[in-house]
C-alpha cells in the first residue's frame, strides 16, 4: 500500500532564478561601482556619482547573499526593495534629469529585472506550502525480491531479438 | 461516441458526439475500448512539441478492448475477443515487417509521401499521433477502428485483468526493448535516465536481463521510490552530481550501457546546455532538447551502447560527436518493434515473472482525461501512470 505523506519541497526552478539574480546583482554592482560617472551621466543624474557607487556595493551585497545563503527568500526581498529604490530614482531623473529618455529606457530594465525578482519571491514563498509525496517502494512489480529476479529473463534470447533486421522465425 | 480530442497546445477536450469509427477496409476490427492509458510521448502533442496534429484528432495510442465488429478477410480476430493492440499500425507483409522491423513498416502509414520528406523514408503508422504517422484515429475514446487488425492486435487470455495486459501495446515492450538492445552482460551496470513509466520497465528489464548493477537518475522522490523498489540505484540530480556519483558508483569506469527515457523533453532549467536548448528552441532553431544525450555520451563506459527509447522528432545541437566517435559507442533506438515482444512478454504476464500494474497512480473516467494530462505533465500527487476507462 502507497503511503502518502505532507513534505515542503523546495522549488528548484525558483532557486535557480535566485541564483541568476544573484549574479547579475554581482554584475550590476560591479558596473556601478567601477564606472560611477559613466552610469550618473547615462540616466542624466551627473554627480551623483556616490549614489551610484552605494547603490552597487547594495547590488553586491544582496547578489553575495543570494549565492551563499542556504534560504535566498530574504534577500530576493532586499533586491526588491531595492528595485523600488532604483525606480523611484529613475522616477525623479525622469521628470527633472538630463537624460529623460535615458532614464526611462534604464527604468523599464529595472521593471523587467522587478518582475523576475517579483516571480522569484513568489516562487519561494510556496515552498512553505505542504504537498502530498508518495512513497512507491512497495511496488516492485515482481513476485520476490527484486534481487532474486536478476538474471530471470534468457538475455542473450532479447539481445537477438533487438538485432537489427534481426528477428530470426526460430525466436518467434 | 466520446473521445479524447486534441484542440490546441495544452487543450485537450473529452467531446461528446463524436461519430462512432466504422469498418473501412476487410482486414479492419472495431474495438470498444475497456481501458487506455496517456503516454509519455502524448505529452509531446500536448505541449506542442510535434508537427501534424490537427484540431479534432483523437489521442492516445495505448489502449486495448473488446472486438465489436470484424472486416471480412480478418481470420484472426472474432467479435467478443479481448485485444491489446500496439501502437504501431503494422501490415505484416512488407519487407520490414518480415524482417520484425514493425515500427518502420512500409505500408501503413497513410502519409506516406510526407513522412518520407521529413525522414527521409516512411515509418509506420501509429495511432493518434500526428498526420505525419498516418493520422489514425487514437485509442482515448470509446471506439477505435483498428486497420491491418488481423496482425497486430494481441489476443488476450481469460485470467488476466486490463492492468495486468494493457501496457503490453507499448510501454512495457518499449522498456524491455531498452534494455534488450543493450545486450545486457552480467557485469555491466545499466544507468535509466528518467524514471517514468518507461524508465521503471526498462529498470526491471535490465534487472531481469542479468545486469550486475542498474542505477536510475530523475529528481522526482515518488519515481526514485518506485525505481528502488524495482531493483535500481537512484541518483536524486536536484541534490547530487550524476556525474560524480555516476563515477562513484563504477568506480570511474562509467556505465556500460546507458538508456534515455526522457527523450526530447529533458527538464529546462537543471543546466547549462539545457538553458542553451530552450533559447534555440525559443528561436526555432532547434525542436529538441537532448541535454540526456550529451550526459550520456560523456558518462558511458568506452566500448558501451547508447539505447534511445525516448522520443525525438527533429534537428538536436551540440551533440559530443567526437566523444562517442572515439569512444566507440553503439547507438541503438527506435519507435518499439511491439509485435516483437509481446508473445514473450505476456507469458512473463501469466508466469508472474513481472505484474506491470504496478506502475499504475491514477485510474479515471474518460472525462477527466484533459485535467489528468496537466496532472500526468506536472507530476503532481503523485502521478507516474494515468489509466483511463471510457
Amino acid at each position: 500500500m502507497s503511503i502518502p505523506r505532507q513534505v515542503t519541497r523546495p522549488d528548484h526552478s525558483a532557486r535557480s532564478l535566485a541564483r541568476g539574480l544573484g549574479w547579475f546583482s554581482v554584475g550590476l554592482g560591479v558596473a556601478q561601482l567601477l564606472a560611477p560617472r559613466q552610469v550618473a551621466g547615462f540616466i542624466g543624474m551627473p554627480g551623483s556619482e556616490g549614489a551610484v557607487r552605494a547603490c552597487g556595493l547594495r547590488e553586491i551585497a544582496t547578489g553575495v547573499g543570494l549565492l551563499l545563503a542556504d534560504d535566498p527568500k530574504p534577500w530576493v526581498y532586499g533586491r526588491i526593495g531595492g528595485d523600488a529604490l532604483d525606480l523611484a530614482g529613475l522616477g525623479w531623473s525622469i521628470e527633472h534629469g538630463h537624460e529623460p529618455a535615458n532614464a526611462a529606457i534604464a527604468a523599464g530594465a529595472v521593471a523587467g529585472i522587478t518582475l523576475l525578482d517579483l516571480g522569484c519571491a513568489k516562487g519561494l514563498d510556496a515552498e512553505r506550502v505542504p504537498s502530498t509525496e508518495w512513497d512507491y517502494g512497495d511496488r516492485s512489480g515482481f513476485p520476490e525480491a527484486a534481487q532474486n529476479m536478476r538474471g530471470r529473463a534468457e538475455p542473450e534470447f532479447a539481445a537477438a531479438r533487438a538485432e537489427p533486421n534481426g528477428y530470426p522465425q526460430q525466436l518467434h | 461516441m466520446r473521445a479524447l480530442r486534441w484542440h490546441g497546445k495544452h487543450d485537450i477536450r473529452c467531446d461528446n458526439h463524436i461519430p462512432d469509427p466504422s469498418i473501412e477496409d476487410p482486414r479492419d476490427a472495431i474495438v470498444k475500448v475497456s481501458s487506455c492509458a496517456i503516454c509519455g510521448s502524448d505529452l509531446h502533442l500536448y505541449d506542442g512539441f510535434m508537427p501534424g496534429m490537427q484540431h479534432g484528432d483523437i489521442m492516445g495510442h495505448e489502449f486495448m478492448g473488446e472486438v465489436m465488429e470484424v472486416g471480412s478477410a480478418n481470420k484472426k480476430l472474432k467479435v467478443g475477443d479481448r485485444v491489446v493492440v500496439p501502437f504501431t499500425i503494422v501490415c505484416g507483409e512488407c519487407d520490414q515487417c518480415r524482417r520484425g522491423n514493425f515500427s518502420v513498416c512500409e505500408r501503413t502509414n497513410r502519409n506516406k509521401d510526407i513522412a518520407d520528406k521529413v525522414f527521409g523514408h516512411t515509418t509506420a503508422g501509429l495511432y493518434g499521433y500526428t498526420h505525419l504517422t498516418g493520422g489514425y484515429a487514437g485509442g482515448q475514446a470509446e471506439f477505435v477502428r483498428v486497420p491491418y487488425a488481423d496482425v497486430g492486435p494481441v489476443v488476450i487470455p481469460e485470467g488476466l485483468t486490463d492492468e495486468q495486459v494493457l501496457f503490453l501495446g507499448d510501454i512495457l515492450p518499449t522498456g524491455w526493448q531498452a534494455a534488450a538492445q543493450c545486450d545486457i552482460q552480467p557485469t555491466d551496470t545499466v544507468a535509466v535516465w528518467g524514471a517514468g513509466p518507461v524508465g521503471q520497465f526498462a529498470v526491471r528489464s535490465a534487472v531481469m536481463m542479468g545486469a550486475e548493477q542498474v542505477i536510475c537518475i530523475d529528481n522526482v522522490p515518488e519515481r526514485l521510490s518506485m525505481a528502488r523498489a524495482g531493483g535500481a540505484v537512484t541518483i536524486d540530480f536536484d541534490d547530487e552530481s550524476v556525474l560524480e556519483r555516476l563515477a562513484e558508483l563504477t568506480q570511474g569506469r562509467g556505465p556500460e550501457k546507458c538508456i534515455d527515457s526522457v527523450g526530447m523533453e529533458a527538464h529546462a532549467a537543471r543546466s547549462l546546455d539545457s538553458l542553451y536548448d530552450r533559447a534555440k528552441q525559443a528561436l526555432m532553431l532547434e525542436t529538441d532538447r537532448p541535454h540526456v544525450l550529451r550526459e550520456m555520451i560523456y558518462v558511458c563506459r568506452p566500448a558501451g551502447i547508447i539505447s534511445i527509447p525516448g522520443v525525438y522528432g527533429g534537428l538536436i545541437d551540440k551533440i559530443p560527436f567526437g566523444a562517442a566517435m572515439n569512444k566507440g559507442l553503439t547507438f541503438r533506438m527506435g519507435q518499439t518493434h511491439v509485435n516483437r515482444w509481446t508473445d514473450d512478454l505476456l507469458r512473463r504476464i501469466q508466469e508472474g515473472q513481472i505484474d506491470p500494474s504496478f506502475v499504475i497512480t491514477h485510474s479515471v473516467g474518460l472525462e477527466q482525461g484533459p485535467e489528468m494530462y496537466k496532472t500526468f505533465r506536472d507530476k503532481h500527487d503523485g502521478c507516474i501512470k494515468v489509466v483511463l476507462k471510457p
